[in-house]
């Protein structure tokens, strides 16, 4: 059972397919466009979507860490950066919406925005995050800040989601069930964190005694 | 005033004979498909969300008032399938789903309180009570999207004067139809049901303010509050409430649904304001549902002309 959801952990197969199925929200969203189906204010649908897709990847991808732990499961550390550019990719979309079609390029509303909404401040900010995350994702750039100081930076991915809630939570009028879901989501993956950092920090003082100088 | 009643089953709705007697074997069969349709179903509703619509019937005897903005309405598919009615959820296309089957009839509207002749209105007597008008409103949401809607009904004044308020009647005080049976979603709404509004009385006497009982030619779709609400063009929309039971005249300011659940964000007085902003976003755009660009919002929703008179001298910034 292991091995076989490691081999299938491992496969090309499986990443192409995830790949795909990574892009079905979006796909999703052109089908419902070409059948007029996106309800009757398009604008808002495609950026509730997208951001609701946006935060769905970033629990995604904060779920890997923890759950290579479990046995045969280790490879999907294969599909973190994945997921995480997937996240970016929503983000970058639903950015894009906003500019684009909500907003209409009114840089001067969008600035003035920014400043004085606080649900879009929290919510660039965490776009804002995501960039450097994004930009910095490749082999090339992990050697070139090296893996400690690789890791303290894509750290910056906690923040992040923990601003993509926040961003969600002060937006709705009065039904707070679905961001607080995501919230309760995050919390859970963060927690399991601490558990693994406390559980680690143990594990390397008894290695330092057992190995004294 | 006719009514002309649609069978309560259309022919399309029947089931054929040849399947209803192949039920057996439909049944034996259903528990091996249940699993997988149970996932395709989900996935399908995932990709195609439902878009049932509820038979109207056909409101005669209307006649074309003179409040009419000329602005190409919004499509009556757009109306009935993009709502805020939080008793039937939370998302826009919940009530048309979820609001398909509310028992709207028989209907009573209950108005007491500060009035000489206190009585119960069944929804027969509404609908006589005076001539039906056909008005083309404004129609603008507190959250930015506005429609052109053709709504039937007439004044809520002509209802008030056969109860004859007294003096001390001030305000008037609306209640929704809340029953959890019906709207199980209710209580997830996040706001306090029944849903209830109120208006000073002078507001709800001025003649723009609609007792509506239908739109687009029919009666009320059940998602848009049927049978029976207010329309009140110059405020934000959630000041329209919805499937009303009871109208109280009353002496002091009556208790408001979204003043409730956060008095910081929604005043008593809701009238649309472009240079009033909602605290968390900008009222000084709004988008028409079908339109590209956003508009921008006129001051009472375009209605300055007949309105503004009853808040001269009011802080507008503050009595929001």
């Amino acid at each position: 059972m292991k091995r076989l959801l490691e081999r299938i952990l491992l496969s090309r197969w499986t990443k192409v397919s995830v790949f795909f199925l990574c892009l079905a929200p979006l796909a999703r969203l052109l089908w419902l466009a070409l059948h007029h189906r996106l309800t009757a204010n398009p604008i808002e649908f495609i950026t509730h979507a997208t951001g609701d897709w946006v935060l769905r990847f970033l629990l995604l991808t904060l779920a890997i860490t923890p759950l290579r732990r479990l046995p045969g499961l280790a490879p999907l550390i294969r599909y973190r950066r994945m997921l995480g550019l997937f996240a970016f990719f929503y983000a970058f979309l639903h950015f894009s919406i906003w500019i684009g079609l909500d907003q209409f390029f009114a840089w001067d509303d969008m600035w003035r925005d920014v400043q004085k909404r606080r649900y879009i401040t929290v919510g660039f900010g965490g776009f804002l995050l995501l960039i450097p995350l994004a930009i910095t994702s490749t082999a090339g750039w992990i050697r070139r800040l090296g893996g400690r100081r690789w890791q303290q930076l894509h750290r910056a991915i906690y923040f992040a989601a923990a601003a993509g809630v926040v961003h969600y939570y002060w937006l709705v009028k009065s039904d707070v069930r679905k961001p607080v879901a995501y919230g309760a989501a995050l919390a859970v993956l963060l927690f399991l964190r601490i558990d693994l950092w406390l559980s680690s920090r143990k594990q390397r003082r008894e290695t330092a005694r057992s190995f004294p100088g | 005033m006719l009514i002309k009643h649609t069978p309560e089953l259309k022919g399309s709705e029947q089931t054929p004979k040849q399947v209803y007697l192949q039920r057996r074997k439909f049944l034996a069969g259903l528990s091996l498909a249940a699993g997988a349709s149970l996932a395709g179903k989900q996935l399908w509703n995932l990709l195609a969300p439902s878009a049932g619509v509820h038979a109207s019937t056909k409101l005669t005897g209307v006649v074309k008032s003179s409040y009419r903005i000329d602005e190409s309405q919004t499509p009556y598919e757009d109306a009935t399938h993009y709502n805020n009615f939080y008793e039937f959820g939370t998302d826009k296309s919940d009530p048309a789903k979820n609001a398909q089957n509310f028992r709207t009839s028989p209907w009573t509207v209950t108005v007491d309180g500060e009035v000489k002749k206190p009585r119960k209105f069944s929804m027969d007597e509404i609908l006589k009570l005076a001539p039906l008008e056909e008005r083309v409103y404004r129609h603008r949401c507190v959250e930015g999207w506005s429609m052109i809607v053709p709504w039937i009904g007439y004044s809520f004044g002509e209802l008030a004067k056969l109860v004859e308020p007294t003096p001390k009647a001030r305000y008037v005080a609306f209640e929704s139809y809340y029953d959890p049976g019906q709207m199980p979603l209710g209580s997830r709404a996040g706001i306090q049901l029944p849903y209830v509004d109120g208006l000073r009385l002078d507001e709800a006497l001025h003649p723009l303010a609609l007792l509506t009982v239908g739109m687009y030619g029919e009666t009320l779709p059940n998602q848009d509050g049927a049978p029976v609400r207010m329309i009140l063009p110059w405020k934000y929309g959630f000041k329209s409430i919805k499937s009303l039971v009871r109208i109280r005249f009353v002496k002091n300011e009556p208790p408001v649904t979204w003043n409730l659940a956060n008095s910081h964000e929604y005043g008593f007085y809701s009238n649309v304001n472009p240079t009033v902003d909602h605290p968390r976003w900008s009222q000084a755009k709004e988008r028409r549902l079908g339109e590209f660009f956003k508009r921008p919002t006129l001051l009472f929703n375009g209605y300055a002309d007949q309105v503004a008179g009853l808040y001269a001298g009011m802080d507008l910034r503050k009595n929001f």
